[in-house]
């Protein structure tokens, strides 16, 4: 009869086939597609405010110049100042915890007993959990007033304290994640080492971290991105003045940092005050998207099993 | 029916409950069945054996369209129940299933539901109101043999019973369904052998008041309970006939073979 | 690991590397105490009734943080209702009804970026669309949209492993009762994946109440004198106005803050605490 309608048919389709089936799998669909919008969302509003921005200054004007000053009269749109404090206090960030975050990593996969885990895990995530606006707080009133009896000359805003604080904040991503590479070393080159009478040490660090080295990168630059993209913290500790600087002492501006400056103030939509601040959320937006899709790179590489 | 029943030749395909015609089935571009044509006679039970991988779960799978459950497979050919095309356009698998109930390889009661929610669940899952829903658990409980042990702890959940005592509460979900073909797919596989003793029995009992269809890797299994026994190879039907006949006089040698553990 | 220890003889120099990691993963610990316990130092001269129920003032001593705390709570209120449908959603799209595709895919991969798009992005969006292009003015309405939409990966995300955990036997086994795609879904998955959901949708709601830039881009307000009043009224929520205290040049305004910082803590364990204490709940008996 009518077999030839359906011998071949995909059956997925006929399952679906009733109209409530279809209205449900189709609701649920556009749940799924809000996150594709979401993306759609920022991409757009990015790039066309920044259009807008890019049509009254010039990108030499942008990337040409080091004094960052558009809420002034005399404007100045060199974006450097906010890029090289925004890599001033991640590097800052990432000296602190990606020795701290490794050596964690080590100890939390070669030493620790299964109690001392189980203390510490959890321990590690309510770090991870905690508002950023409290770091921000601990670092204005505890860190940088014990930084300044150490180091003389140390501004009551500046790059370092805020660096250290969010190193400690990234901390438990760079160590969850390489403790995640280091485990991930097969057992047998390990054994390996062993069977050729190497000790622990020349082992952890001949063979295992060379081995889980994509896995750290990866952890890493994460851990980089995590800091570029934070806020709170610089917005309080590290003071808001575009210096454009390599000096940890003295006080800088973030991209993050200038954003919540403007957003702070009263900015009437459509200005020029208001399109500076997507087009620095652009220029972050582009910096975070790199270090993410390269963190994600190395460790595809890493699930790959190409060590 | 009782054995002397079957000893006459042809009677009992003359009517199948469920029939098969060129079924063939894919996973992907994995064919796993090639042109199966096969009756399933009426109230009689039905063993399907072979080794593992020949397709025998896959062609029950097709009997109530559990087939197509699973994204990325592809079937050809016909299913005919009571000789109406189960694979028609104007058949809803959903009430297909109520029809031809199955019974799966582990023991998989609904977790978050009582012994007594289990039964009913296919019942309630098609919204059906049931006003004497205690007579129903109990008529499926006591036709799958479960009610005497179960009766007084109908309300903790199915996850509490033993695994053989799962699997006949999943039969009993099945039975509540008031089904007329029982695809029972290697039901023992999971179970003790006292535990798959006692399913033996109940389908001794289901025979007669159901069509069943039961895949077995356990020849004995199949040669205890079943009337009539099919044996798969590699995606095709190599033999069927009854199961005397299969086990003691094949017609075929791989047949021979397999029946007498030369391989497999 | 493998190797017990007695069979490996640990020199001095692995007894220190092990000392220096031992001391690498304390360090972060103890500063999170010397944290709390500064905060409470610091704070706890104006933890009082006076100051969970009092409005902000220009006085730090007699300054409140309630505008704050129930800007908060409604915050998360309209956040968790934007934001749990449309995750659970999603997750069941991808989990139960999306087919190997490259549109799934690219779904997938884009959940995973938006997880690490920087908050104030995001505020950067709600700024444009739900503030500006919307109407909804800087409102809690148009805060929990942009919130939600920060939250959606990650509330996708555990949503589908609360989803993973169900067997697939169970999905056929209700569908060889004869029920449809949405049935075995709504009474077998959801009833059973529900408790894991619902943990990590609190933990994730959490994550939120302490989130500050977004809040801040769209122009959620630093100094609010009054209580919502409905989803279109101007609000300030809790981080905002710890950090609003911190920013002040007087000392006297960062007693405030860490006072704030207690109610925060307290406020992301007491959730902590239930999400942990639901799921210990829910485990144990979900009938229907």
């Amino acid at each position: 009869m009518n077999q030839e309608l359906f011998l071949s048919s995909q059956v997925d389709l006929k399952a679906a086939r009733s109209l409530k089936e279809r209205l449900i799998k189709a609701l649920f669909f556009f749940c799924a597609a809000v996150s594709i919008l979401t993306t759609l969302g920022i991409v757009g509003i990015l790039i066309f405010e920044t259009w807008n921005f890019f049509g009254k200054v010039s990108f030499k004007q942008f990337f040409g110049d080091t004094q960052w000053t558009p809420l002034f009269a005399q404007k100045h749109f060199g974006v450097w100042a906010l890029i090289s404090g925004t890599a001033l206090t991640s590097f800052v960030s990432i000296v602190t915890a990606l020795p701290l975050g490794l050596l964690a990593a080590i100890y939390l996969s070669e030493f620790a007993s299964k109690r001392i885990r189980s203390f510490i895990k959890p321990s590690l995530e309510v770090l991870a959990g905690i508002p950023t606006v409290i770091y921000g707080y601990f670092a204005l009133t505890f860190v940088t007033p014990c930084l300044q009896k150490i180091i003389p000359g140390l501004a009551g805003f500046n790059a370092l304290g805020a660096g250290i604080v969010m190193g400690i904040m990234i901390l438990p991503i760079i160590a969850s994640l390489s403790e995640d590479a280091i485990y991930a070393v097969p057992p047998s080159l390990k054994e390996g080492a062993y069977a050729l009478g190497g000790n622990r040490l020349a082992t952890i660090f001949r063979v295992v971290l060379p081995s889980s080295f994509s896995g750290i990168g990866a952890a890493a630059i994460l851990g980089i991105s995590r800091a570029v993209g934070e806020t709170m913290i610089v917005v309080i500790a590290a003071g808001q003045q575009p210096n454009f600087t390599l000096d940890p002492r003295v006080a800088v501006e973030t991209m993050t940092a200038y954003i919540v400056q403007v957003s702070l103030g009263d900015t009437p939509t459509g200005t020029l005050e208001y399109q500076t601040i997507f087009a620095v959320g652009m220029t972050l937006f582009i910096f975070t998207l790199a270090l993410n899709l390269g963190a994600h790179h190395l460790r595809r590489n890493v699930l790959k099993g190409s060590l | 029916m009782l054995k002397q029943d079957i000893k006459k030749p042809k009677n009992i395909f003359r009517s199948p409950k469920m029939r098969s015609d060129n079924l063939k089935a894919w996973f992907g571009s994995h064919e796993a069945l090639n042109e199966i044509s096969l009756s399933i006679p009426t109230f009689h039970v039905t063993a399907i054996i072979g080794p593992s991988g020949c397709g025998k779960s896959t062609f029950i799978r097709c009997l109530n369209r559990m087939h197509e459950v699973v994204p990325g497979t592809r079937i050809q050919g016909n299913v005919y129940l009571d000789e109406v095309d189960i694979y028609g356009s104007s058949i809803n698998p959903v009430n297909l299933r109520k029809r031809v109930g199955m019974v799966f390889q582990k023991p998989n009661p609904f977790p978050t539901m009582s012994i007594r929610d289990n039964v009913l669940a296919g019942l309630r899952l098609q919204g059906m109101k049931t006003y004497d829903s205690d007579e129903v658990v109990e008529k499926a409980l006591v036709r799958a043999a479960l009610w005497d042990e179960v009766k007084d702890i109908l309300k903790r959940p199915g996850l509490s019973l033993s695994g053989g005592q799962q699997q006949r509460l999943c039969i009993a979900r099945a039975l509540a369904l008031e089904p007329e073909v029982l695809l029972m797919d290697e039901p023992c596989s999971a179970l003790d052998p006292i535990a798959s003793a006692k399913i033996e029995e109940l389908i001794h009992e289901l025979r007669g008041k159901y069509t069943v269809v039961i895949v077995t890797h356990n020849m004995q299994q199949a040669a205890r309970v079943s009337d009539v026994t099919a044996f798969f190879y590699m995606g095709k039907l190599v033999e069927f006939d009854y199961t005397e006949k299969i086990f003691t006089n094949p017609k075929y040698k791989k047949t021979e073979e397999y029946v007498t553990g030369r391989f497999g | 690991m493998i190797f017990k220890k007695k069979f490996i003889k640990e020199s001095t120099s692995e007894n220190a590397f092990k000392a220096i990691c031992f001391v690498a993963i304390l360090l972060p610990i103890l500063l999170i105490i010397v944290l709390i316990g500064d905060a409470l130092i610091d704070g706890w001269s104006r933890l009082n009734l006076d100051f969970l129920l009092g409005l902000p003032s220009r006085k730090a001593e007699i300054a409140g943080l309630l505008p704050a705390l129930m800007g908060s709570f409604y915050l998360m209120l309209l956040t968790a209702a934007i934001a749990i449908p449309l995750g659970l959603g999603a997750a069941i799209y991808l989990e139960e009804y999306a087919s190997e595709s490259f549109l799934t895919s690219l779904i997938e991969i884009n959940i995973s970026n938006l997880a690490g798009v920087p908050s104030i992005i995001y505020g950067l969006l709600g700024l444009e669309i739900f503030v500006r292009m919307s109407h909804m003015g800087r409102s809690l309405l148009a805060g929990a949209c942009t919130l939600a939409l920060l939250l959606l990966p990650m509330v996708i995300m555990v949503s589908r492993e609360s989803l993973r955990v169900v067997p697939k036997s169970l999905r056929e086994a209700c569908f060889a009762l004869g029920a449809d795609r949405f049935q075995t879904i709504w009474k077998v998955v959801l009833p059973m994946s529900f408790p894991g959901a619902l943990t990590g949708i609190i933990l994730s709601m959490a994550r939120a109440i302490g989130e500050t830039a977004p809040l801040i881009t769209i122009g959620a307000l630093t100094y609010v004198a009054f209580l919502p009043d409905s989803i279109h009224s101007a609000f300030t929520a809790m981080p905002i106005q710890i950090f609003n205290w911190i920013s002040r040049p007087q000392k006297d305004f960062h007693i405030n803050a860490a006072a704030g910082i207690i109610v925060l803590l307290l406020v992301m364990l007491i959730l902590n605490a239930l999400a942990i204490w639901l799921r210990a709940r829910l485990q144990r008996k979900v009938y229907w």
